[in-house]
Protein backbone atom coordinates (compact mmCIF):
# COMPACT_ATOMS: atom_id res chain seq x y z
CA UNK A 1 0.00 0.00 0.00
CA UNK A 2 1.54 3.01 -0.95
CA UNK A 3 1.01 6.46 1.03
CA UNK A 4 -0.87 8.23 -1.25
CA UNK A 5 -3.36 4.89 -1.24
CA UNK A 6 -3.33 5.18 2.65
CA UNK A 7 -3.76 9.37 2.79
CA UNK A 8 -7.06 9.00 0.06
CA UNK A 9 -7.95 5.60 2.25
CA UNK A 10 -8.58 7.75 5.35
CA UNK A 11 -10.23 10.73 3.12
CA UNK A 12 -12.63 8.28 1.52
CA UNK A 13 -13.41 6.94 4.75
CA UNK A 14 -13.69 10.24 6.36
CA UNK A 15 -15.85 11.64 3.45
CA UNK A 16 -18.59 8.83 3.14
CA UNK A 17 -18.87 8.37 7.44
CA UNK A 18 -20.18 11.84 6.89
CA UNK A 19 -22.42 11.51 4.12
CA UNK A 20 -23.65 8.88 6.28
CA UNK A 21 -23.72 11.26 8.86
CA UNK A 22 -25.76 13.67 7.28
CA UNK A 23 -28.27 11.40 6.37
CA UNK A 24 -29.50 10.76 9.86
CA UNK A 25 -28.74 14.03 10.93
CA UNK A 26 -30.75 15.06 8.17
CA UNK A 27 -33.98 13.12 10.14
CA UNK A 28 -32.79 14.10 13.24
CA UNK A 29 -33.58 18.04 12.72
CA UNK A 30 -36.61 17.13 10.45
CA UNK A 31 -38.87 14.80 12.84
CA UNK A 32 -41.57 15.46 10.13
CA UNK A 33 -40.35 12.45 8.38
CA UNK A 34 -41.23 10.16 10.65
CA UNK A 35 -43.23 7.74 9.44
CA UNK A 36 -44.50 5.67 12.86
CA UNK A 37 -48.36 4.97 12.40
CA UNK A 38 -49.95 5.11 15.84
CA UNK A 39 -52.56 1.99 15.28
CA UNK A 40 -55.00 2.13 16.59
CA UNK A 41 -55.29 5.04 17.52
CA UNK A 42 -55.28 6.82 14.30
CA UNK A 43 -57.82 4.06 12.88
CA UNK A 44 -59.44 6.64 11.02
CA UNK A 45 -56.83 8.50 9.28
CA UNK A 46 -54.52 5.32 8.90
CA UNK A 47 -52.45 5.77 5.50
CA UNK A 48 -50.97 2.33 4.50
CA UNK A 49 -48.17 3.11 1.65
CA UNK A 50 -48.97 1.59 -1.78
CA UNK A 51 -47.50 -1.31 -1.82
CA UNK A 52 -48.60 -2.90 1.31
CA UNK A 53 -50.95 -5.98 0.87
CA UNK A 54 -53.14 -7.43 3.14
CA UNK A 55 -55.32 -10.13 1.17
CA UNK A 56 -56.57 -11.17 -1.94
CA UNK A 57 -59.44 -10.34 -3.51
CA UNK A 58 -61.54 -10.90 -6.75
CA UNK A 59 -62.95 -7.27 -8.51
CA UNK A 60 -66.90 -7.78 -9.18
CA UNK A 61 -68.70 -4.70 -10.77
CA UNK A 62 -72.08 -4.01 -10.03
CA UNK A 63 -73.95 -6.73 -12.03
CA UNK A 64 -71.94 -9.17 -9.58
CA UNK A 65 -70.19 -10.32 -12.50
CA UNK A 66 -66.11 -10.96 -12.27
CA UNK A 67 -63.66 -11.62 -14.71
CA UNK A 68 -62.41 -14.95 -13.42
CA UNK A 69 -62.42 -17.39 -16.39
CA UNK A 70 -61.34 -20.59 -13.92
CA UNK A 71 -58.39 -21.30 -15.80
CA UNK A 72 -56.29 -21.75 -12.47
CA UNK A 73 -53.34 -19.54 -13.51
CA UNK A 74 -53.61 -18.58 -10.26
CA UNK A 75 -53.28 -21.47 -8.34
CA UNK A 76 -50.43 -22.96 -10.56
CA UNK A 77 -48.49 -19.43 -9.58
CA UNK A 78 -48.93 -19.69 -6.14
CA UNK A 79 -45.83 -21.46 -4.34
CA UNK A 80 -47.80 -22.48 -1.18
CA UNK A 81 -50.99 -23.94 -2.29
CA UNK A 82 -53.24 -21.18 -1.11
CA UNK A 83 -55.75 -21.04 -3.67
CA UNK A 84 -58.04 -24.14 -4.67
CA UNK A 85 -60.21 -23.12 -7.93
CA UNK A 86 -63.37 -25.76 -7.93
CA UNK A 87 -64.13 -25.51 -11.74
CA UNK A 88 -67.62 -26.56 -13.54
CA UNK A 89 -68.64 -26.73 -17.08
CA UNK A 90 -72.08 -24.36 -18.42
CA UNK A 91 -73.52 -25.48 -21.26
CA UNK A 92 -73.51 -22.14 -23.64
CA UNK A 93 -76.01 -20.81 -25.60
CA UNK A 94 -74.53 -22.66 -28.83
CA UNK A 95 -75.30 -26.20 -27.05
CA UNK A 96 -70.87 -26.26 -26.47
CA UNK A 97 -69.80 -27.22 -23.10
CA UNK A 98 -67.43 -24.59 -21.45
CA UNK A 99 -64.98 -24.51 -18.28
CA UNK A 100 -66.51 -22.20 -15.78
CA UNK A 101 -65.29 -20.94 -11.76
CA UNK A 102 -67.53 -22.41 -9.22
CA UNK A 103 -65.83 -21.75 -6.31
CA UNK A 104 -62.78 -19.90 -5.75
CA UNK A 105 -61.22 -21.48 -2.43
CA UNK A 106 -58.32 -18.80 -0.58
CA UNK A 107 -56.66 -19.79 2.52
CA UNK A 108 -55.92 -16.76 4.18
CA UNK A 109 -53.95 -18.30 6.92
CA UNK A 110 -51.33 -19.79 3.93
CA UNK A 111 -50.86 -16.44 2.09
CA UNK A 112 -47.67 -15.10 1.89
CA UNK A 113 -48.56 -11.94 0.21
CA UNK A 114 -46.27 -12.57 -2.49
CA UNK A 115 -48.25 -11.26 -5.42
CA UNK A 116 -47.91 -14.25 -7.49
CA UNK A 117 -51.36 -14.98 -7.87
CA UNK A 118 -52.30 -11.61 -9.46
CA UNK A 119 -49.46 -11.34 -11.64
CA UNK A 120 -50.46 -14.68 -13.13
CA UNK A 121 -54.37 -13.91 -13.61
CA UNK A 122 -54.91 -13.48 -17.81
CA UNK A 123 -57.86 -11.60 -17.01
CA UNK A 124 -56.89 -9.12 -13.90
CA UNK A 125 -59.86 -10.79 -12.08
CA UNK A 126 -57.59 -10.80 -8.92
CA UNK A 127 -56.12 -7.94 -6.92
CA UNK A 128 -54.64 -7.36 -3.48
CA UNK A 129 -56.26 -5.47 -0.97
CA UNK A 130 -55.42 -3.66 2.18
CA UNK A 131 -57.55 -4.77 4.87
CA UNK A 132 -54.59 -5.95 7.56
CA UNK A 133 -56.91 -6.80 10.21
CA UNK A 134 -57.69 -10.33 10.07
CA UNK A 135 -57.95 -12.04 13.36
CA UNK A 136 -60.30 -14.32 14.08
CA UNK A 137 -60.90 -17.01 16.76
CA UNK A 138 -61.22 -19.98 14.44
CA UNK A 139 -59.32 -21.08 11.83
CA UNK A 140 -61.57 -22.30 9.53
CA UNK A 141 -62.87 -18.45 9.13
CA UNK A 142 -59.74 -17.77 7.15
CA UNK A 143 -60.66 -20.08 4.40
CA UNK A 144 -62.49 -17.76 1.94
CA UNK A 145 -64.70 -17.75 -1.12
CA UNK A 146 -63.76 -14.92 -3.15
CA UNK A 147 -66.31 -15.49 -5.84
CA UNK A 148 -69.49 -13.79 -4.61
CA UNK A 149 -72.66 -15.91 -4.77
CA UNK A 150 -74.47 -15.90 -7.88
CA UNK A 151 -71.96 -14.45 -9.49
CA UNK A 152 -70.84 -14.85 -12.98
CA UNK A 153 -68.24 -14.24 -15.60
CA UNK A 154 -68.66 -10.90 -17.09
CA UNK A 155 -69.70 -11.37 -20.96
CA UNK A 156 -66.93 -11.03 -23.30
CA UNK A 157 -64.04 -12.40 -21.47
CA UNK A 158 -61.81 -15.47 -22.75
CA UNK B 1 -27.51 33.37 41.47
CA UNK B 2 -26.61 30.11 43.50
CA UNK B 3 -23.45 28.43 42.02
CA UNK B 4 -22.77 25.07 43.04
CA UNK B 5 -19.54 26.13 44.22
CA UNK B 6 -22.02 28.17 46.92
CA UNK B 7 -23.85 25.78 47.99
CA UNK B 8 -20.64 23.51 48.30
CA UNK B 9 -19.27 26.01 50.94
CA UNK B 10 -22.25 26.54 52.83
CA UNK B 11 -22.87 22.93 52.94
CA UNK B 12 -19.10 22.75 54.17
CA UNK B 13 -18.97 25.21 56.84
CA UNK B 14 -22.28 24.13 58.17
CA UNK B 15 -20.34 20.75 59.15
CA UNK B 16 -17.22 22.38 60.60
CA UNK B 17 -19.11 24.56 62.85
CA UNK B 18 -21.60 21.95 64.18
CA UNK B 19 -20.00 18.82 64.00
CA UNK B 20 -16.19 19.86 63.72
CA UNK B 21 -12.72 17.94 62.95
CA UNK B 22 -12.65 14.12 61.57
CA UNK B 23 -16.82 13.81 61.81
CA UNK B 24 -17.24 16.23 59.50
CA UNK B 25 -15.02 15.00 56.75
CA UNK B 26 -16.58 11.51 58.01
CA UNK B 27 -19.75 13.45 56.81
CA UNK B 28 -18.44 14.94 53.57
CA UNK B 29 -17.57 11.50 52.72
CA UNK B 30 -21.08 10.16 52.79
CA UNK B 31 -23.06 12.94 51.63
CA UNK B 32 -20.06 12.68 48.26
CA UNK B 33 -20.94 8.94 48.15
CA UNK B 34 -24.73 9.92 47.84
CA UNK B 35 -24.04 12.50 46.15
CA UNK B 36 -22.29 10.30 43.13
CA UNK B 37 -24.90 7.78 43.50
CA UNK B 38 -27.99 10.26 42.81
CA UNK B 39 -25.89 11.28 39.81
CA UNK B 40 -25.58 7.87 38.35
CA UNK B 41 -29.02 7.10 39.00
CA UNK B 42 -30.36 10.29 36.84
CA UNK B 43 -27.68 10.12 34.57
CA UNK B 44 -28.84 6.37 33.86
CA UNK B 45 -32.06 7.07 33.26
CA UNK B 46 -31.64 10.29 31.85
CA UNK B 47 -29.11 9.18 28.85
CA UNK B 48 -31.18 5.77 28.17
CA UNK B 49 -34.10 7.80 27.66
CA UNK B 50 -32.39 10.13 25.42
CA UNK B 51 -30.65 7.26 23.59
CA UNK B 52 -33.77 5.30 22.40
CA UNK B 53 -35.69 9.01 21.65
CA UNK B 54 -32.36 10.12 19.62
CA UNK B 55 -32.63 6.87 18.33
CA UNK B 56 -36.29 6.90 16.93
CA UNK B 57 -36.09 10.18 15.21
CA UNK B 58 -32.66 9.30 13.43
CA UNK B 59 -34.38 6.19 12.28
CA UNK B 60 -37.71 8.28 11.25
CA UNK B 61 -39.66 6.32 14.26
CA UNK B 62 -41.63 7.62 17.60
CA UNK B 63 -39.78 5.94 20.39
CA UNK B 64 -40.89 5.04 23.80
CA UNK B 65 -44.56 7.01 23.90
CA UNK B 66 -47.24 5.53 26.14
CA UNK B 67 -45.43 5.45 29.68
CA UNK B 68 -46.01 8.80 30.81
CA UNK B 69 -46.08 11.96 29.47
CA UNK B 70 -44.35 11.65 25.87
CA UNK B 71 -42.64 8.42 27.28
CA UNK B 72 -40.72 10.11 29.90
CA UNK B 73 -41.49 7.67 32.62
CA UNK B 74 -40.34 4.71 30.44
CA UNK B 75 -36.72 4.26 31.61
CA UNK B 76 -37.97 4.87 35.43
CA UNK B 77 -40.81 1.76 34.68
CA UNK B 78 -37.68 -0.39 32.74
CA UNK B 79 -35.78 0.26 36.20
CA UNK B 80 -38.59 -0.70 38.70
CA UNK B 81 -39.51 -4.35 36.41
CA UNK B 82 -35.04 -4.75 36.62
CA UNK B 83 -34.99 -4.17 40.18
CA UNK B 84 -38.03 -6.76 40.79
CA UNK B 85 -36.77 -9.10 38.52
CA UNK B 86 -34.60 -12.39 40.27
CA UNK B 87 -30.39 -12.06 39.60
CA UNK B 88 -30.12 -15.75 38.63
CA UNK B 89 -26.67 -17.39 38.87
CA UNK B 90 -25.92 -19.49 36.18
CA UNK B 91 -24.84 -23.14 37.39
CA UNK B 92 -21.23 -23.65 36.56
CA UNK B 93 -20.80 -20.25 37.22
CA UNK B 94 -17.89 -18.83 38.97
CA UNK B 95 -20.43 -17.58 41.95
CA UNK B 96 -17.83 -15.36 43.31
CA UNK B 97 -16.11 -13.47 40.21
CA UNK B 98 -19.58 -13.51 38.20
CA UNK B 99 -21.22 -11.91 41.31
CA UNK B 100 -18.41 -9.14 41.72
CA UNK B 101 -18.15 -8.12 38.33
CA UNK B 102 -20.96 -5.96 38.27
CA UNK B 103 -20.14 -4.27 41.13
CA UNK B 104 -16.63 -3.75 39.75
CA UNK B 105 -17.64 -2.03 36.71
CA UNK B 106 -19.53 -0.12 39.01
CA UNK B 107 -16.49 0.57 41.38
CA UNK B 108 -14.33 1.86 38.63
CA UNK B 109 -17.19 4.18 37.05
CA UNK B 110 -17.60 5.94 40.33
CA UNK B 111 -13.78 6.21 40.91
CA UNK B 112 -13.46 8.15 37.87
CA UNK B 113 -16.04 10.97 38.85
CA UNK B 114 -13.39 11.72 41.57
CA UNK B 115 -11.38 14.25 39.72
CA UNK B 116 -13.76 15.56 37.43
CA UNK B 117 -14.40 19.08 37.61
CA UNK B 118 -18.40 19.75 37.19
CA UNK B 119 -18.30 23.32 37.82
CA UNK B 120 -15.90 26.19 38.99
CA UNK B 121 -14.53 24.81 42.34
CA UNK B 122 -16.35 21.73 42.37
CA UNK B 123 -14.41 18.87 42.44
CA UNK B 124 -14.24 15.66 44.49
CA UNK B 125 -10.69 15.58 44.30
CA UNK B 126 -7.89 18.00 42.58
CA UNK B 127 -4.99 15.88 42.44
CA UNK B 128 -2.08 16.99 40.39
CA UNK B 129 -2.13 13.90 37.84
CA UNK B 130 -5.72 14.02 37.30
CA UNK B 131 -6.03 12.91 33.80
CA UNK B 132 -3.53 10.35 34.52
CA UNK B 133 -5.79 8.33 37.02
CA UNK B 134 -9.04 8.73 34.77
CA UNK B 135 -7.11 6.65 31.65
CA UNK B 136 -5.42 4.39 34.35
CA UNK B 137 -8.62 3.77 36.52
CA UNK B 138 -10.50 3.37 33.29
CA UNK B 139 -8.51 0.45 32.25
CA UNK B 140 -9.72 -1.43 35.14
CA UNK B 141 -12.72 -1.74 34.00
CA UNK B 142 -11.66 -4.25 31.21
CA UNK B 143 -10.81 -6.40 34.26
CA UNK B 144 -14.44 -6.11 35.22
CA UNK B 145 -15.89 -7.12 31.86
CA UNK B 146 -13.19 -10.15 31.34
CA UNK B 147 -14.28 -11.20 35.00
CA UNK B 148 -18.10 -11.15 33.64
CA UNK B 149 -17.09 -13.38 30.27
CA UNK B 150 -15.06 -15.82 31.75
CA UNK B 151 -16.92 -16.32 35.22
CA UNK B 152 -20.37 -16.94 33.41
CA UNK B 153 -19.34 -20.46 31.83
CA UNK B 154 -20.63 -19.51 28.78
CA UNK B 155 -19.17 -19.47 25.00
CA UNK B 156 -20.58 -16.49 24.30
CA UNK B 157 -19.73 -14.38 27.34
CA UNK B 158 -16.25 -15.53 26.84
CA UNK B 159 -15.64 -14.45 23.11
CA UNK B 160 -17.76 -11.12 23.66
CA UNK B 161 -15.06 -10.68 27.01
CA UNK B 162 -11.84 -11.72 24.82
CA UNK B 163 -12.96 -8.92 21.83
CA UNK B 164 -13.35 -6.52 25.09
CA UNK B 165 -10.47 -6.99 26.21
CA UNK B 166 -8.10 -6.85 22.54
CA UNK B 167 -10.83 -4.20 21.83
CA UNK B 168 -10.09 -2.01 24.93
CA UNK B 169 -6.40 -2.02 25.33
CA UNK B 170 -6.08 -1.58 21.50
CA UNK B 171 -7.62 1.54 21.60
CA UNK B 172 -6.39 2.90 24.91
CA UNK B 173 -3.04 3.29 23.37
CA UNK B 174 -4.86 6.14 20.67
CA UNK B 175 -6.81 7.69 23.65
CA UNK B 176 -3.63 7.61 25.68
CA UNK B 177 -1.73 9.39 22.71
CA UNK B 178 -4.59 11.83 21.77
CA UNK B 179 -4.79 13.26 25.55
CA UNK B 180 -0.87 13.16 25.94
CA UNK B 181 -1.37 15.37 22.08
CA UNK B 182 -3.02 17.63 24.47
CA UNK B 183 -1.23 17.56 27.99
CA UNK B 184 2.00 18.84 25.61
CA UNK B 185 -0.12 22.54 25.42
CA UNK B 186 -0.96 22.77 28.86
CA UNK B 187 2.12 21.21 30.34
CA UNK B 188 -0.14 19.89 33.62
CA UNK B 189 -1.85 17.04 34.07
CA UNK B 190 -4.23 18.48 36.75
CA UNK B 191 -7.55 18.81 35.70
CA UNK B 192 -7.81 22.42 37.14
CA UNK B 193 -4.85 23.22 35.53
CA UNK B 194 -6.45 21.98 32.41
CA UNK B 195 -9.23 24.06 32.63
CA UNK B 196 -7.48 27.35 33.91
CA UNK B 197 -4.95 27.02 30.75
CA UNK B 198 -8.37 27.47 28.40
CA UNK B 199 -9.36 30.84 30.07
CA UNK B 200 -8.44 32.76 26.11
CA UNK B 201 -9.74 30.00 24.44
CA UNK B 202 -10.56 26.22 24.49
CA UNK B 203 -7.73 24.17 23.09
CA UNK B 204 -9.46 22.86 19.73
CA UNK B 205 -10.01 26.42 19.08
CA UNK B 206 -6.54 27.38 20.06
CA UNK B 207 -4.42 24.45 19.03
CA UNK B 208 -5.34 24.61 15.23
CA UNK B 209 -4.76 21.36 12.74
CA UNK B 210 -3.35 19.00 15.90
CA UNK B 211 -5.85 19.71 18.06
CA UNK B 212 -8.89 18.89 15.81
CA UNK B 213 -6.77 15.56 14.52
CA UNK B 214 -6.38 14.88 18.46
CA UNK B 215 -9.97 15.31 18.99
CA UNK B 216 -11.29 13.38 16.47
CA UNK B 217 -8.71 10.79 17.51
CA UNK B 218 -10.02 10.98 21.14
CA UNK B 219 -14.14 10.76 19.79
CA UNK B 220 -13.20 7.43 17.81
CA UNK B 221 -11.18 5.68 20.38
CA UNK B 222 -13.46 6.50 23.38
CA UNK B 223 -16.23 5.01 21.36
CA UNK B 224 -14.51 2.00 21.18
CA UNK B 225 -13.66 1.91 24.89
CA UNK B 226 -16.66 2.06 25.87
CA UNK B 227 -18.00 -0.62 23.39
CA UNK B 228 -20.49 1.11 21.91
CA UNK B 229 -21.45 0.84 17.89
CA UNK B 230 -19.78 1.12 15.65
CA UNK B 231 -17.80 -0.91 17.97
CA UNK B 232 -19.81 -2.96 19.81
CA UNK B 233 -18.13 -6.40 19.27
CA UNK B 234 -18.36 -6.96 22.70
CA UNK B 235 -21.71 -7.30 22.42
CA UNK B 236 -22.61 -7.88 19.17
CA UNK B 237 -26.61 -8.91 19.70
CA UNK B 238 -26.90 -10.16 16.11
CA UNK B 239 -23.64 -12.93 16.90
CA UNK B 240 -22.88 -13.11 20.54
CA UNK B 241 -26.60 -12.92 21.95
CA UNK B 242 -25.31 -9.47 24.34
CA UNK B 243 -21.64 -10.59 24.73
CA UNK B 244 -19.97 -10.37 28.60
CA UNK B 245 -23.09 -9.98 30.14
CA UNK B 246 -25.46 -12.60 28.13
CA UNK B 247 -25.78 -14.98 31.76
CA UNK B 248 -26.45 -11.72 33.57
CA UNK B 249 -30.13 -10.45 34.85
CA UNK B 250 -32.17 -8.39 36.60
CA UNK B 251 -30.13 -5.65 38.71
CA UNK B 252 -27.05 -7.06 38.14
CA UNK B 253 -27.70 -6.77 34.25
CA UNK B 254 -28.88 -3.53 35.13
CA UNK B 255 -25.64 -2.42 36.70
CA UNK B 256 -23.75 -3.21 33.21
CA UNK B 257 -26.30 -1.21 31.20
CA UNK B 258 -25.84 1.42 33.79
CA UNK B 259 -22.11 1.13 33.56
CA UNK B 260 -22.00 1.70 29.95
CA UNK B 261 -23.59 4.93 30.21
CA UNK B 262 -21.64 6.39 32.84
CA UNK B 263 -18.74 5.48 30.98
CA UNK B 264 -20.05 7.32 28.10
CA UNK B 265 -20.58 10.50 30.33
CA UNK B 266 -17.28 10.12 31.65
CA UNK B 267 -15.38 9.64 28.54
CA UNK B 268 -17.65 12.76 27.19
CA UNK B 269 -16.67 14.71 30.51
CA UNK B 270 -12.87 14.29 29.80
CA UNK B 271 -13.05 14.85 26.41
CA UNK B 272 -15.13 18.46 27.15
CA UNK B 273 -12.00 19.03 29.56
CA UNK B 274 -9.28 18.60 27.62
CA UNK B 275 -10.82 19.86 24.19
CA UNK B 276 -13.17 22.45 24.79
CA UNK B 277 -12.87 23.81 28.16
CA UNK B 278 -14.40 21.70 30.95
CA UNK B 279 -16.82 24.30 32.96
CA UNK B 280 -14.74 26.87 31.49
CA UNK B 281 -17.47 29.54 29.46
CA UNK B 282 -16.70 30.37 25.61
CA UNK B 283 -13.73 32.99 25.93
CA UNK B 284 -12.39 34.63 22.68
CA UNK B 285 -8.84 35.71 23.47
CA UNK B 286 -9.10 39.67 24.76
CA UNK B 287 -12.99 40.23 24.06
CA UNK B 288 -13.91 41.66 27.24
CA UNK B 289 -17.33 42.66 27.11
CA UNK B 290 -17.52 39.22 24.68
CA UNK B 291 -16.57 37.01 27.93
CA UNK B 292 -18.17 39.14 30.51
CA UNK B 293 -21.40 38.48 28.96
CA UNK B 294 -20.17 34.12 28.55
CA UNK B 295 -19.53 34.33 32.39
CA UNK B 296 -23.70 35.25 33.49
CA UNK B 297 -24.15 31.88 32.04
CA UNK B 298 -22.82 29.15 35.53
CA UNK B 299 -20.21 27.17 34.96
CA UNK B 300 -22.13 23.71 35.43
CA UNK B 301 -24.32 24.91 32.79
CA UNK B 302 -21.11 25.22 30.33
CA UNK B 303 -19.77 21.80 31.65
CA UNK B 304 -22.77 19.48 31.00
CA UNK B 305 -24.21 21.32 27.68
CA UNK B 306 -20.85 20.20 26.35
CA UNK B 307 -20.83 17.07 27.73
CA UNK B 308 -24.27 16.49 26.71
CA UNK B 309 -23.43 17.88 23.32
CA UNK B 310 -20.75 15.32 22.91
CA UNK B 311 -22.84 12.61 24.35
CA UNK B 312 -24.96 13.53 21.32
CA UNK B 313 -22.16 13.26 18.84
CA UNK B 314 -21.31 9.26 20.04
CA UNK B 315 -25.36 8.68 19.65
CA UNK B 316 -25.12 9.89 16.57
CA UNK B 317 -21.90 7.75 15.85
CA UNK B 318 -24.08 4.56 17.44
CA UNK B 319 -27.47 5.27 14.96
CA UNK B 320 -25.34 5.61 11.59
CA UNK B 321 -22.47 3.51 11.45
CA UNK B 322 -22.56 -0.17 10.86
CA UNK B 323 -20.64 -2.45 13.30
CA UNK B 324 -16.94 -3.32 12.40
CA UNK B 325 -15.53 -6.66 12.37
CA UNK B 326 -12.97 -7.66 14.32
CA UNK B 327 -10.02 -7.33 11.94
CA UNK B 328 -11.26 -4.31 10.46
CA UNK B 329 -11.19 -3.21 14.04
CA UNK B 330 -8.00 -4.10 14.67
CA UNK B 331 -6.95 -2.63 11.54
CA UNK B 332 -8.39 0.16 12.14
CA UNK B 333 -6.43 0.91 15.41
CA UNK B 334 -2.84 -0.38 14.66
CA UNK B 335 -2.90 0.46 10.72
CA UNK B 336 -4.77 4.24 11.24
CA UNK B 337 -5.89 5.73 14.39
CA UNK B 338 -2.03 4.76 16.01
CA UNK B 339 0.08 6.17 13.54
CA UNK B 340 -1.68 9.23 13.13
CA UNK B 341 -1.73 9.90 16.59
CA UNK B 342 1.78 9.50 17.04
CA UNK B 343 2.18 11.44 14.05
CA UNK B 344 -0.16 13.73 15.18
CA UNK B 345 1.66 14.10 18.71
CA UNK B 346 4.79 15.14 17.05
CA UNK B 347 3.62 17.92 14.83
CA UNK B 348 1.27 19.29 18.33
CA UNK B 349 5.28 19.37 19.96
CA UNK B 350 6.34 21.07 17.19
CA UNK B 351 3.63 23.49 16.97
CA UNK B 352 4.20 23.61 21.11
CA UNK B 353 7.73 24.63 21.00
CA UNK B 354 7.52 27.08 18.29
CA UNK B 355 4.77 28.68 20.39
CA UNK B 356 1.92 28.69 17.39
CA UNK B 357 -1.05 28.56 19.90
CA UNK B 358 -2.26 31.56 21.24
S1 LIG C 1 -50.31 -13.77 -2.83
FE1 LIG C 1 -48.85 -15.42 -3.14
S2 LIG C 1 -49.26 -16.83 -1.46
FE2 LIG C 1 -51.00 -15.46 -1.59
S3 LIG C 1 -52.46 -16.53 -2.86
FE3 LIG C 1 -51.26 -15.20 -4.20
S4 LIG C 1 -49.63 -16.49 -4.96
FE4 LIG C 1 -50.49 -17.51 -3.18
S1 LIG D 1 -58.32 -15.60 -10.90
FE1 LIG D 1 -57.33 -15.27 -12.85
S2 LIG D 1 -55.72 -16.81 -12.92
FE2 LIG D 1 -57.07 -17.40 -11.26
S3 LIG D 1 -58.51 -18.84 -12.23
FE3 LIG D 1 -59.45 -16.82 -12.34
S4 LIG D 1 -58.83 -16.01 -14.33
FE4 LIG D 1 -57.47 -17.74 -13.90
Amino acid sequence: MSIKQYIQDVFNAIKSLLKGMRVTGYYFFHPKEIITEQYPDNKATLKLADRFKGEVVMLHDENNEHACTGCTACELACPNGTIKIITQFDITPGGKKKKALNTFVYHLELCTMCNLCVEACPTGAIVMAQNFEHSVYDRKQLTKTLNKPGSKLRAGIE
Amino acid sequence: MISLEAIKNAVQSWLQLHIGGTLALVAESILLGILVITLFAVLGLLLVFMERKVSAVMQIRLGPNRVGPKGWLQTSADTLKLMLKEGLTPDGADRFLFNLAPFMIMIAAMLIMAPIAFAKNFQIWDINIGVLYISSVASISVIAILMAGWSSNNKYSLLGAMRSGAQIISYELSAGVAVITMIILTGSLSVNDIIASQENGWWIFKGHIPAIIAFIIFMIAVTAETNRAPFDLAEAESELTAGFHTEYSGMKFALFFLAEYINIFIVCAVAAILFLGGWMPLHIGNWQAFNHVMDYIPSSIWFFGKTFLLIGLIMWFRWTFPRLRIDQLLNLEWKYLLPISLLNMLLMTIVAILKWYL
